[in-house]
Formats: C-alpha cells, structure tokens, sequence
C-alpha cells in the first residue's frame, strides 16, 4: 500500500492522538500484559478457548458471547405489528393524523363518523407497513441462506470434523475451510495447508476489493502437515468486538504462558473467501452479530434533502393557515350562536356560545385536516423510487466494460442533485484513471526519460497494453553491464551501476505485491521444472567486480534457503505472472522493475524471490515489512540482503518525506545526487506526474538488534499498538540514502475535461482536494481544464500570503468582477497552510478569498482535511457540497457532503460503500448532475407545490361553506368522498408528475448546462412560488365555490346536491391544473389522468346508486345521478373551470412570452428542427459569454503568481512549526 | 476485459426506462392560448346568450308573507298567541302563467344545513324497520328529540323531523268577485328515490298503519303523528308523505325554497291566467324569533331550471373577458414576437 493518497480513513484522528515517550509505551505494555487471566477479566477483554475447554469460569464467558446466527429482520411475526407500529408513530405527520382520527372520536366534536376519520391514516400507514413487511422479508430469506451455509467444526467426541450450519458455530469453535469456502465466523488461523503458514483471502464481500490478501498464522505455532486440534490448548485475549476492519489487537497465551501478539493479519473475516490455499483452521472468536462484518453493516442512509427541509417549513405554514382557518370558523360560530334566540332548527343545548366555539375550533381542524398534506409523505417516497429507478437504468450511465451502471445507495436525496452548487472532487482515481504506469526514473542524480514510453493520447489504447513499460536503453545497458559484460566497470560506474541494482532490488521488494498466475489454479502448485539457481561463487565474483566497499567472506545465511519454497516460487517462473496489489502505483513499479529484468516471482512472508539480471532466481529473506501509513507517507522492508549479507532497508514514499530523512552524506556525490533528484522531480511534478522516492539504508547488526528488541515489544501489545509500530517504525527510517525516484504517469480519464467544463458552465465551483503535491495538481487541473492558460493562480502557502493574497485578490475584483463564477483567479494552497486556514480566526478570510477564485485546488491534504473544507465550505457559505472520491481517503468527504458520490475504481469499495451514489467513470457525473439531477429536483419541487395547491384549494370549498352553515363545520360532501378526493382520485397524478415530468429533454440540459442555475437558485420551489400557489389555490376555490352558490341560491337545492357539481369542477380544475402544470404529456400523463377522472365519477356514481343506508347521515342515494341529468351542472362546471384556470394560464402565457426563463426558452428550442437547434445553440452560447464578458472587467497582465523561492521559504517556516 | 456476454446490469434500452416516449409539450405561449382564448370567449357567449334568454322566459312570482310589516295580511298572525290563524296573501297577474306552474314555500336565515341539525335523524327509522322505532342505537344524533317527557320513544326521531313546515296554502282565483279554488297537485314533489327506495313505512299491522306506530309518539311540534298526515289520501301518510320528504331533504343554503305543489289539473294545467288570485295561509310556522322570512314562490321552469340570470351573466363576462385577454395578448404578442426571433 503505497501512494499518498491512500491514506486510510483512520489517520485523520489518529493524527491528533496524543505521542507518547517511549517509558509510557512500555508502562501501558506491561499493563496489557500484568495482571491474571481469569479474575481480571476485565470488561473490556474477551477470551476465547477451544470450546471443549475445561476452564468453567471461562466456559461461562465464553457462552455470553453472541452465537453466529445472525437477524437483520427488523420484525418477528409477533413483533411486526407492535413494533411496526411504533416505528411509524414516530413520524410526527403520522401522529398529527392519528390525533384528528381520535379528536374524531369524542362526540361533542366529532364531524365525520369515527370510522370514515381513521380511513386515510390506516391507508397510509398499512401502505407503510406493506412496504416495511416486504423489506423484512427479503432481509429474513437472506438471513436464512446465510445461516443454513454449512462449514466443518471440530466435533471433540467424535474427534473429527462434522458439517455443521453456520448458525451453530459458536465463540472457541474451530473450523476448517477449503478453498474458494466463505469464512463463517471471524477467526484467527491457526493452520494453513501452505507451508508457509500463509492464506490469502478475498474481501470482496466485505469492501469489493478483489485483490487477494494475505493472513497469516498465528506466530510459534507447530506448523506440520496435520493440525490436532487436541493438542491445541492456548487461549485468547483479545479486544472487544469492534467495527474496525483494519484493526484487531490481542495475544495468544500457550499452556508455558507463552505470549504470542496476534493483529489484523492474524484474523480471518467473515463473509470473505478463503483463496489460494487449499485449507485453513481457525478459531472462532467473534461470531454472529459480533463480527467486524456485521458491526460494519449499517443500513442504508438516511440523509434529509433540502427540498424536505423546505418542504417542513411549508408543511409548517399550512398548519398556521389550518389554525388560523379554525380559528375564523371558531370565533364566527360564537357569535353566531350568541346571535340566535332559540331558532326552531336549534338542537337545545346549554352550551356557551364560547365554549361551543372552542368545540367548534377542533371540529374544524378535523373537517380541514386535508390540509396538511397526509398523502404527501408517501408520495414523496413512492416519486423518489421512481426516480431513482430511471437514474439506475440510465444506459448513458452505464459503463459495458465493468458492466455496471449507477448505483443508488442513499433513496431520499435524489433531488438534492439538483442543487450543487459545490463539488469537491478527488483526483487520482476520479479525474484520472488511477491505472499508474511508470513513466521515467532517476536514479543516482541520473533522469531516464523513457521517451518510448510516449504518451498515450490514443483512447482505444488495449487495457493490457498499460502495464507494458518499454526500458530506457541508457539506463538497459547500464544493467547489462551486470550480466553480460565481464569487464569491471570504472569505479565511478561501479558506485553507480550498485545504485541501479539497489533501486530496482528496492522497487521489486519494498511493496505488497501478491504474486499470482492467471493460467493455473492459484492453489495448486505445479511439480519443480525450473534450472538450478547460478552459482553462488559466480555471483560473488561480479559483485566484487563492482568492488562494493563492504564485501562479506560468507553467504553461508543464504545456503539455507528452505528450497522447497524456492522451487515452489520457481514453478509460476515461465508461466504469466500477475501482480495484485493494493494501490496500482506499486503494481506498476514492479511491472516497471520487471521490465527491467529485476522480476518478483514469488512472496512469503518471511522470504522474496526475485530474478536479478545476470542471476538466476534469488530468495531475500524478508525480515520485516514496515507497511504504508498515511502518518508516515511511505513503506519499508528490512531484508537480508541477498549477496552482501547486510541488513538492508528499503523504504519508498512521498518524494518530500524521503528527501527530509534523506540526510545529506558528507561526500559531495550524495549531494550532489540528491540536488538533481530534487531538479528532476521537480521536472516530473511539472508534467503531471505521480512521484515516489526509493532510499535505502545499511544497519549494523547491533543496531538492528537493539531496534529489533523494541520492535518486538510494540508489536505484541494490546492497546496502543499502532502508535508503538509508527513510533518504531520512524526509528528505523532515519538516515536513509537516496537511490532514486520514480515517475508514474495517471492518465486522465475520458471526457473530464468536458465534464468538468460542464458543471463549471453550470455554475458548480470545482474544487479539487488531492494527496498528491501542489505541481502535479495543477498540471493535472491543466489538464482537465480547470485552469485555462489564461487564469491566474493564487499559491497559498502560508499565512502571511493569505492576506497579501486577499489583497491582491480585491485589486483584480474590484476591476469589476461581481459575479464570482466569472472570475479568472484559482487558488492553490497546500495541507499545511490548509491547517492554517482551517483556524477558526482565518476561516472567514480563506473563504472571502476562495469565493474570488473560480476554483480551488487543495493539494497534499489529508482526508481530515478534506471532509473539514467540505464541512467550512457546507456550513459557512449555506451551500449544497458534492464530494466525489473513489478511495478510503475520500470517505470522510464524502460522508460529510451533502450528496457523496463514491467511483467504482481500482481501489475498492470504501468509497462507494459510503457514498450516495456510485458511478464507475467520472463523465457520469455530467449526466447525473446536469440532467437527473434538475429532472429529480424541478419534478419534486413541482409535484410538492402542487399537492400543496391541490389541498389547499380543496379545503377551502369546505371553508367557504361555513360561512353559509353558521361555521357548523357541516360539509356539502359525503365524508367518503370527502376522504377519498385527496387519498384515492387525486393522488396518482401528482405521483406520474413527479416521476415522468420532463421539462427539458436531456439532450438540451447537456448542451446548455446553464440551465442547471434554476434548480441551484432553488427556482422551482422559492418561497414566493409557494406563497404563489396559495394564493392561487385561494382564489381558484373561491371561484370554484361561489359560481355554484350563486348558480344555486335561493333554490331548492339540497346540501349534498350542493356540493356534487362543486366537487365535479373541483376535480375537473385540479386536474386540468396538473395538465397546465406538466411540461410534457405521455400516453402515461393522459391514461392516469382519465382514470382519476374515471374512478371519481365512477365511485359517486356507484356510490349514489347503491348507497340506500351505507352511509348514514349523508345517504347519497340518487344525488349525483339527478345532478349529472341536470344540464346546469355541466354549465357550471364548465364556468367554474375556465374562471378558474384562466389568471394562471394568463401568467404563463405572459411570462412565457414577454420574458421567458431560460427553460422555456429552451423548450422552445427544442421544437426547432436539428438545423435550427444547433444555430439557436450556437448562438444561446455566443450571448451567454457575450453577457459573461459585459459584466466582467478583462484581466490586465496582473500577475499574482507567488514566486516559487517565496513558496519554498513559507513551506521551510510551516514545516517547522508543524513537525 | 471485455466480456460480451457479461452486461446482466444493462439497463433496458426502451423508451420508458431510458424516458424517451413520445410526449406532447404543452408551452403555454401566445400562438396557441389566443386561438384557444377566441374559441372559448365565443362559445362562451354565446352559451351566456342562450342562457340569458332562456331564463328571461321564466315567470317568477314571490310574496313574502312572514308579516312582518303592520300593514302585511299576515301581521295578525305574528303574534304568538293567535292559535290557528288564516291570512289572505293575494296577488294579480297580467299575463298568462305558463304550466306547468311550480308553487314553493320559501324560508329565509333558515339553517337547515347546520351540522347538528343535519344529523338528528335516524335512517333506519325512516327505512321502515321498526325495530329502531323503540331502541335506537346511535342514541345522540337524534337527542334530544329521541324520547318525550314521559320517555316515550318519538317516531319519527329528531330535529329535522321535529322542525317539518307544517304552513299550509290554499288558491284561489278571483272571477268576478268568487273565489275558484285552484287545484294544488301535491304527488311527485319529492324525489323518487326518496319515495321508492330510501323512505319505507313500516308494514302495516292488521292493515293499519297506525298500529305500527304503537308505542311511539308523535314528534313534539308535530299536531298530528306520522300516520295522519295527510287526512283526505291515506296513502300519502307516514314516512312516504311528501311535504315530509321534501322537508327532510335538507336545503344546501340558509336561503332557500322547497316544493310546496304543482298546477297541473283542470282548468290551469296550461297554467295561471290572467287575473287575481288570493291564496289563503294556514300561518303555523314561526321564524321571527331568529330574523326568519317567508314566502311563496310560483314559477315555471325550464331545461335549465329556475330563474337564474347570474349564469347567463357569468358566461358573458368570462366569454367577453376570454375574448378580451386574446386581443391583448394579440397585442403583447405582436410586441414582442420581434424580439422571440431573436432568441429563437
């Protein structure tokens, strides 16, 4: 694991843990270790023995520990309706309505029968629970395929292994798998079927990494062909189950009281797949819900839009209005009361007229309460799967050669793609391919350019042919001098060639890579065909040709290479290997080294094989591997050295934190290299480049054994492991000499540039948050034309340019520059003086500062520090952020933006795991954000402000009918009807809208991403169109009401015949609304709509046929049918209709005329003929720049580059102050 | 790398899933809603037109006779202890009253719509099902007129029932100084629904109706019980009694008229001549106590019903106003269809 930009998701806290000295280290190990096994059992502690143990205290223990069935259900049989029901309560809509149902049931205010007022909440709720029920169920069927896996567990009585189900293995259980098996539980390996003690396992099922991984067994343990389980007897301690995959900290404790220290390459998780070995033995120490998997497993997310925060806002206006509403009919109803003397329709009754008013207030809530939106909620759920299901079957977003398409992870944020206004982007793996290929080298001070390797422009460039390097012939025939000639070298050549070999030996050693052969099963080992390895005098003699200065007189340590292992390695020799490592930097420098001659052929833990030109195959023994630390920045191994016998480390990392340990040697020639090494990869950084120093150093064999014993203590300890491993580790590299460095070229990914061109037209600031340093940044944002030649670059460095720099910054704009978008300056600021800025006191002034610059590119930044600009920028400028990211690195931005975007890339699948949505190329984004994205948005908000409008205008028939039944809160609708009108007959067209409507087609939104600004400035759903709708719903129901009053008054027209062909044209302006309201009608639009209208005139059709005493009071028998005979029903209708709809078709038909948006100016252009179209484009851009360049002062000449002597100065000052 | 056969994730190329159907935009611009305006302003004025006329052909004649006035006839009647007192309302016609003539009663700040009085009622009663005639099971909605003082069960229950319009009328036109009574035809006033499926009398015991009253009492404001309503056509008694059907069909508005009879026979059934006509009211029904009117309405219909000149006078002014709003946009239109081109 290489590469800067891996950081793993932990180092931004463990950055900020505290240091401690070395005697702490200690003291807390002895701590670990001191105290008795059974007794102190602390809480914090778990054991794990064999389960047929004898030790009934730990027997005990043992059996509280969770057993492997696992339940991801939600509900039992018994439990659904109880706990569903709970759960539901919780929603606070739910509870509003199950509050009027039961106001419903107290007599002195009920105004519906109880039962009619229970009908929407149990509708919305057994929708509800339909839906949960379905989820569960699907949730319990996998849970029973996982728990009847079958998996061997030693039986003691039996004395052999026995098929067991998963759901029956439990804590200190062992279990054996074979090869390709899925592990059950997690375990620690006891026995492997390699010799080596070595298993590889893929955790695809846990991260989707594919590549194999390493486990090892636990250290001291008798390694033989057979395990006997009888003869184990050790026990376990380890820490408590935890979430953190990467992570596992314990001893293992022999009957001798031995301590052996077990870590994460000791565990075998559950869910993954044991590969390349034929069969391993582990025991069981996490099961069920405890494993690292299931603690892992957290459901899906739920993030709440800003739509919805809006959307409760008006939710909240509404129920203003309810009681407001209320209150009228309330105090109306008092003084009508007050005002009447007995009437003989009076029911006598003592009531106050002001009491019978506060009755009055909440039979009034229950006769609006439709004007809380109830159906709203589930709408809005169905709208959002709908849309999630056109997103997910997007061909334009799907990618052939992974065959995946766009993966929706988070189902309630669709519309918030829509609104970003910020997008924080990763660079490598997301703008790049993140496929590395080596692209020049320096070693010894000397730049191998490597010119064959040319670039590769070419698009349809094969997949194999990237990891193809064709050799320097400079640097080839330097290593040829190795092997074929046998002359020696000058000694200046010499010193030089023994560089060369080092650099290559450290570029094929120092790494992770897995070695596997694609031909052959990766567990089967192939009987030894291969030539013995050249002789070792032969060797010898060469090397004192080079006259290396310290020779040893003995190879005797190699001599005793286990040749098995060697012939084992030997066996993939010919046959094609294949390199998997964990960052493809490292694959692509042993494919680089490979080229080379020096060829990795095979790797245990303990030894390397390796092929070094002019020898055969060599076995380096591997005496430790010092792993990549996001902390550290670099790796190292300390190896034997094959031919000189020295301890030898390797160390490979971020060119700066090489070059600081590289300590200047006292000859000049070491300077000398190390100031042209700087030179070139200062070059390499330049060109885009992804650098990485190689250094070795020599240790003494006392100095590596006094290292070794602290080493050895860090490693065993329980708590406090990784700061004892880094702390030892940084012990170890110091005083390093620099070989070489390397250049590794990350192409592009296709069509970034456009893409990014795009969301930036669309007003999306793009900032880029990268690991890697500030020069390939911006070569890189040269690249995809996130700088344009013409911009000026702001460097930041440190804090004294921040204000120098904001000065600067003012002069430009206070040229003219207002809009932001329009402004030519891109700041470029570092991680360090990142941390500066992320300062409370300097927040303000970095922010004024980038909300000058178009972009913002952030380079060597940690991933702490990228989810904090993404939280500064969130919260401090009221923005919606974006984070897209393909690596663990990019997590924490990505959870901490508004929408994460995870890329299906090289390096796995934390990213996507945490993200909102996945994509597998970042030209997706384009289409995601520029057209799903303003579909999701514009449709929601649309159908949100129209359920508004729909409910709205509805209950203010009733509302205005109060005044005409002494505010009885009487209805001159069947309270079926009533409750239906909103839930049943008006429900799915707003749902068909939200989902289907079109307003511009995708072609037009990809051509013109300025249309993207509506849905940013939030457009479609402003407070004023909300206040809007209102009004208009008032307005419409006024009419809809008063044309039938009048028609009517004064005749003999009865309450329910009143209200029949007012909910006719209720239903007919509501509908016809939605027509006006759609910016595209499908057959979909036309079919829905009939039907609405179907089944309403349908049901109080059948309803007034049929309904003899069904419904009593308000029996419609024959009501609608003798309305609907009456030719004046249909006059008023049609009256009312078209009074009603008339100001709003007006409006549009002005607005759209005399000053029409950008979106229907594009609507129009769409009906334009192809020709047409691309003019009417050509030219909708030439006024859009024209309009850009009118408000914007051209930028003169003045330059605000910083100065690169000026950087190096701010970063020498930084530097120190921060280590 | 490339697999062909491996593409299980493709989504469907059809034109739903990719979101490509075929669809008709609706741009509400001027081009289309100007056309669109003209048509329906046209026909729109033209429906007002028809309708304006035809309700000109309607004859209404109203009197109010609540006496509220001290010269009103029925003034004398106002006062609360003047039991049983008969009034003299009489009006003239000039011309001819087409038939077939509908004679209502009016009420006015009459509110039969208000939420309690709506419900005070018991269906099942009024089903025929006398099993409810004692025990009625939703006791409150017809309290407190379920159970006189004596807790007697009333039949029929309620306050609707109890609060029936028991004003009755009598006509008569003046020929040469004699009154000819004109015949009021009181059948088919209510709905038929009503009549034959929602409204049953309980059957009768030993062929009497009355004995299927047994041990109800008749509602308190009522002179006379449910099965002697109507005394000159036993058939027109108990729940199927007309006038009682009208009046349970509650009015939709605080103003509002019911059926009272029809002129259809004899000598008026081409309708009321010319000439003076005296109607005599049986005056029972007090409103004054809450600021109530009364009136009788005569008047003929049409295909759209009565006199109502608010719809012909509504459809002219949104047709005008369609017409109008096309003319202006016409203008806009023509102002501004430049500068579109420039866009376009």
């Amino acid at each position: 694991m290489l590469g800067i930009e891996n950081l793993p998701k932990l180092a931004g806290p463990f950055l900020k843990t505290e240091r401690k000295g070395p005697a702490a280290m200690i003291q807390q190990f002895e701590q670990d270790h001191g105290g008795g096994m059974a007794k102190d059992l602390a809480k914090n502690r778990r054991v794990v023995m064999p389960s047929w143990t004898e030790h009934e205290e730990i027997k005990e223990l043992q059996k509280s520990y969770s057993r492997n069935k696992v339940r991801t259900t939600k509900y039992t049989f018994l439990s659904f309706i109880p706990k569903n029901l709970f759960e539901q309560l919780h929603r606070f809509a739910n509870l509003y309505f199950i509050f009027l149902a039961a106001l419903n049931f107290v007599p002195i205010v009920n105004a519906f029968q109880p039962e009619i007022s229970i009908i929407p909440i149990v509708f919305v709720m057994s929708i509800t629970a339909v839906k949960d029920l379905w989820e569960d169920q699907r949730r319990r069927k996998s849970d029973q395929k996982v728990n009847n896996r079958l998996c061997d567990v030693y039986d003691r009585k039996q004395k052999r292994y026995v098929e067991r189900r998963w759901a029956e293995v439990c804590v200190g259980d062992l279990v054996r798998l074979c090869c390709n098996e899925i592990i059950p539980a997690d375990m620690v390996l006891l026995h492997s079927s390699d010799p080596n003690g070595v298993c590889h396992i893929e955790t695809a099922n846990l991260d989707g990494e594919t590549n194999l991984k390493q486990r090892q067994v636990v250290r001291d343990l008798p390694q033989g062909s057979e395990f006997v389980p009888e003869n184990y007897s050790s026990h376990i301690e380890c820490e408590n189950p935890n979430n953190d995959l990467r992570r596992f900290r314990g001893f293992m404790e022999h009957p001798g009281k031995v301590r052996v220290g077990l870590h994460s390459e000791n565990l075998l998780l559950r869910s993954c797949t044991v590969r390349n070995t034929e069969t391993v033995i582990g025991i069981v120490v996490y099961a069920g819900h405890e494993t690292k998997a299931m603690q892992n497993n957290s459901g899906p997310r739920y993030k709440r839009s800003k739509l919805e925060r809006r959307l409760n806002m008006d939710v909240l206006w509404c129920v203003i209005l309810l009681l407001l509403m209320c209150l009228i009919a309330a105090v109306g109803h008092g003084f009508w009361l007050s005002g009447l003397q007995n009437p003989i329709y009076m029911i006598p009754d003592d009531t106050h007229p002001a009491l019978a008013a506060f009755y009055m207030f909440w039979t009034m809530i229950i006769v609006l309460q439709v004007l809380i939106p109830i159906s709203l909620y589930v709408s809005i759920e169905i709208v959002k799967l709908g849309q999630i299901y056109f997103i997910q079957n997007d061909l334009d977003l799907y990618n052939p050669v992974l065959d995946t398409g766009v993966q929706c992870r988070a189902l309630n944020i669709t519309e918030d793609l829509g609104q970003i206004q910020f997008l924080f982007s990763d660079k490598t793996g997301t703008l790049t391919e993140n496929r590395m290929l080596f692209r020049r080298c320096t070693v010894a001070g000397t730049e191998y350019p490597h010119h064959e390797n040319g670039p590769f422009t070419s698009k349809h460039t094969p997949l194999i042919l990237w990891c193809a390097v064709v050799p320097d012939p400079q640097l080839q025939a330097k290593l040829n001098t190795l092997s074929s000639a046998m002359r020696s070298p000058p000694r200046q050549q010499a010193a030089e060639i023994s560089h060369i070999l080092d650099f290559f030996l450290a570029l094929t050693v120092c790494n992770t890579v897995v070695v596997s052969s694609p031909t052959q099963p990766r567990h089967v080992q192939m009987p030894v065909v291969r030539t013995p390895l050249r002789s070792l005098e032969e060797m010898k003699a060469m090397f004192q040709k080079l006259s290396l200065p310290r020779f040893p007189s003995s190879l005797s340590q190699n001599t005793d290479t286990p040749t098995s292992l060697t012939k084992k390695l030997f066996t993939r020799g010919r046959s094609k290997l294949l390199y998997e490592a964990e960052s493809p930097d490292e694959a692509a420098l042993v494919q680089a080294a490979k080229a080379y001659g020096c060829t990795l052929l095979g790797r245990s833990p303990e030894q390397v094989l390796v092929v070094v030109p002019g020898t055969g195959p060599l076995s380096i023994p591997l005496l430790h591997v010092l792993p990549f630390h996001s902390a550290r920045k670099r790796m190292s191994v300390v190896v034997r050295h094959p031919l000189t016998g020295e301890v030898v480390v390797y160390t490979k990392g971020a060119d700066n934190v090489i070059m600081e340990l590289a300590e200047a040697a006292e000859d000049g020639f070491s300077r000398e290299v190390m100031e042209r090494t700087q030179r070139n990869l200062d070059q390499y950084a330049r060109e885009g480049l992804r650098t990485l120093c190689v250094a070795k150093k020599v240790l003494e064999e006392q100095e590596y054994e006094a290292w070794l014993k602290r080493h050895e203590y860090a490693e065993t300890s329980i708590e406090n492991r990784e700061e004892l491993l880094l702390e030892s580790a940084e012990r170890l590299e110091t005083n390093l000499t620099l070989l070489g460095a390397t250049g590794i070229v990350d192409r592009l990914q296709e069509e970034v540039p456009e893409t990014i061109e795009a969301l930036q037209e669309a007003g999306i600031k793009v900032w880029v948050l990268t690991g890697d340093k500030q020069e390939t940044a911006i070569n890189i944002a040269f690249a995809c034309k996130l700088l344009r030649p013409t911009d000026h670059i702001l460097m930041e460095t440190c804090e004294a340019r921040l204000h120098e720099l904001q000065h600067e910054i003012r002069q430009v704009t206070k040229e003219g520059v207002s809009e932001d978008d329009s402004s030519d300056c891109v700041l470029v600021i570092d991680g360090r003086t990142l941390d500066y800025t992320l300062q409370k006191e300097l927040q303000g002034s970095f922010l004024e500062l980038t909300c000058c610059c178009r972009s913002v590119i952030c380079c060597r930044s940690t991933p702490l520090q990228k989810s904090q600009v993404v939280r500064l920028v969130r919260d401090k400028l009221k923005v919606m952020t974006l984070a897209i990211g393909d690596g663990a690195n990019d997590v924490s931005m990505i959870q901490m933006a508004d929408v994460g975007i995870g890329i299906s890339g090289q390096e796995g699948m934390q990213a996507v795991m945490s993200s909102d949505f996945a994509i597998s190329r970042f030209k997706f984004l384009r289409k995601l954000i520029l057209v799903h994205g303003h579909w999701c948005y514009t449709r929601l908000a649309n159908m949100i402000l129209y359920f508004f409008y729909k409910n709205v205008m509805y209950v203010n028939l009733l509302f205005w009918y109060q005044f005409f039944c002494g505010f009885s809160g009487s209805t001159m609708t069947n309270s079926w009807v009533l409750i239906f009108f909103n839930l049943l007959f008006t429900s799915v067209p707003p749902i068909i809208y939200g989902v289907l409507d079109k307003d511009v087609s995708g072609e037009t939104l990809l051509d013109l991403p300025d249309l993207y600004k509506s849905g940013q400035n939030s457009q479609a759903y402003l407070p004023s169109t909300f206040w809007m709708n209102i009004l208009d719903a008032f307005y419409q129901s006024l009419v809809c009401f008063f044309i039938p009053y009048f028609a009517y008054t004064g005749s003999d027209i009865g309450v329910f015949s009143f209200g029949s062909p007012i909910n006719g044209s209720a239903l007919l302006i509501i509908l016809l609304h939605q027509l006006i309201e759609s910016r595209t009608v499908t057959w979909i639009h036309t079919a829905i709509l009939l039907f609405s209208a179907l089944f309403y005139y349908a049901f109080v059709l059948l309803f007034s046929l049929t309904c003899v005493t069904c419904n009593s009071p308000t029996n419609p028998l024959g009501i609608e049918t003798k309305m609907m005979s009456d030719p004046l029903y249909y006059l008023v209708c049609g009256l009312t209709t078209v009074l009603a709809l008339l100001p709003r078709i007006l409006c549009r038909t002005f607005c759209n005329t005399i000053c029409p948006s950008d979106l229907v100016r594009a609507q129009k252009m769409e009906r334009l003929s192809a020709q047409d179209y691309s003019m009417s484009l050509r030219q909708w851009k030439e006024n859009k720049a024209a309009q850009r360049l009118s408000s914007r002062h051209v930028p003169q000449n003045l330059s605000v580059n910083a100065d690169m002597p000026h950087l190096t100065d701010c970063i020498a000052e930084a530097g120190a102050v921060l280590s | 790398m490339k697999n062909e056969g491996k593409s299980a994730q493709r989504p469907d190329n059809t034109a739903f899933t990719q979101q490509r159907l075929p669809a008709w935009q609706p741009i509400l611009s001027a081009g289309i809603v100007i056309p669109g305006f003209l048509i329906i302003g046209l026909a729109f004025i033209g429906i007002g037109i028809g309708l304006f006329l035809t309700s000109q052909t309607i004859q209404v004649q109203e009197m109010d006779y609540t006496g509220v006035e001290k010269d009103s006839p029925c003034f004398r009647c106002t006062i609360p202890s003047n039991l049983n007192c008969t009034c003299e309302v009489t009006f003239s016609l000039s011309t001819l009253f087409t038939g077939p003539v509908f004679f209502y009663y009016g009420l006015s700040n009459y509110y039969q719509n208000f939420r309690r009085y709506g419900v005070s009622k018991d269906y099942n009663q009024l089903t025929g099902d006398t099993r409810y005639f004692k025990s009625r099971s939703p006791e409150e909605d017809c309290s407190p007129y379920s159970y006189d003082s004596n807790n007697n069960p009333i039949v029929p229950c309620g306050a609707i029932a109890n609060s029936i319009f028991n004003d009755t009328f009598e006509l008569y036109q003046i020929i040469n100084g004699t009154k000819k009574q004109v015949p009021l035809d009181g059948r088919g006033i209510s709905w038929w629904t009503d009549y034959n499926i929602k409204y049953r009398n309980p059957s009768p015991v030993n062929g009497s109706l009355a004995k299927a009253f047994d041990g109800t009492v008749k509602p308190i404001n009522w002179p006379r019980p449910a099965y002697e309503l109507d005394l000159t056509d036993p058939n027109n008694n108990g729940f199927l009694n007309q006038d009682f059907l009208v009046w349970m069909r509650r009015a939709a508005l605080p103003q509002f008229r019911k059926l009272y009879r029809r002129i259809t026979d004899g000598d008026y059934a081409a309708g009321l001549p010319a000439g003076n006509y005296s109607l005599t009211v049986h005056y029972n029904y007090p409103v004054l106590s809450f600021d109530g009117r009364k009136k009788v309405v005569f008047s003929n219909v049409s295909w759209m019903g009565g006199k109502n000149n608010f719809l012909g006078l509504a459809y002219l002014v949104v047709g005008s106003l369609c017409v109008v709003m096309s003319v202006v946009m016409l203008v806009v239109y023509a102002k501004f269809k430049f500068s579109d081109d420039d866009d376009a």
